[in-house]
């Protein structure tokens, strides 16, 4: 699946709702800025990647886990992040495991054309939906 | 605005992005979650840098070079400091270039002397030697 340029930039609605709920209020945030921190935040995500990944493959594997994105955030002087997110972590784990068993309920219907999408990785959804996404079958294995 | 979610980015397209990366083979579930969260922690953290220790709040605004200067003095965010290059007068990078281009050739048939008007908007504009 080829990228196209704009695949690597993430939604300007959600950039700029991020901004705005962090900024005081009324403050503008001129579109040129707007733009660059969009820039920065997908320049962010693959410096991430790429330092988790060598988390990873010190550890000899191959799927990039939690603890190496935690390791990447102290590795890039973003410390600060580490708390939060393993705070959010926690719910989140605690919601896949709520909807997992929600699922077990579901499984009797015909719902099995889901389960047979990859196990390891996420599904190719709308890109930009702003809920979560619920209906993803994503059963990992390793941690 | 409302906590209800706890991630606003979508994931798939933290993915691509991620996967964008040759290196990597797989994520797993909770790494691409972390990640979106943390994207999400960078750009409040980014905007909130640089509005504190800007300029554009003097007009209750978030400028460009807010986030320029942030880029440059700041360790932290210097990973940033190639794509949000400080801005320059157009006349004053024609002159740069100028000048590079004297240096680097021995040959003089370029024009010495610079007549020509600049279109630059701002209004203190360097006139140069």
């Amino acid at each position: 699946m080829a990228e196209r340029p704009e695949d690597l930039n993430l939604p300007n609605a959600v950039i700029t709702r991020i901004i705005k709920e962090a900024l005081p209020d009324g403050v503008n945030i001129s579109k040129e800025a707007r733009s660059a921190i969009s820039r920065a935040a997908s320049v962010f995500v693959l410096y991430a990647t790429s330092c988790a990944n060598n988390f990873a493959m010190k550890g000899k594997r191959k799927t990039l886990n939690a603890g190496d994105v935690l390791s990447a955030m102290e590795e890039m002087e973003f410390q600060r992040f580490v708390a939060p997110l393993k705070e959010s972590l926690e719910v989140y784990r605690r919601e896949q495991k709520g909807k997992k068993e929600a699922r077990k309920d579901k499984d009797k219907k015909a719902d099995s054309e889901e389960q047979d999408k990859s196990r390891e990785e996420d599904n190719d959804d709308d890109d930009d939906r702003m809920e979560e996404e619920e209906q993803n079958d994503e059963e990992e294995v390793d941690n | 605005g409302t906590e209800n979610r706890l991630v606003s980015l979508p994931r798939s397209r933290i993915r691509v992005i991620m996967k964008s990366s040759p290196e990597v083979s797989s994520i797993n579930q909770d790494a691409l979650f972390l990640t979106a969260k943390a994207t999400e922690l960078f750009v409040q953290y980014l905007a909130t840098y640089s509005y504190k220790h800007g300029r554009g709040k003097e007009k209750n605004a978030l400028t460009y070079t807010d986030l320029s200067h942030t880029a440059e003095e700041c360790e932290t965010f210097q990973f940033l400091a190639d794509i949000l290059p400080k801005k320059i007068l157009a006349s004053k990078y024609l002159k740069m270039l100028e000048k590079e281009k004297r240096d680097g050739e021995v040959r003089e048939d370029n024009e010495e002397g610079e007549e020509e008007e600049d279109e630059d908007k701002a209004v203190g504009d360097s006139v140069g030697s």
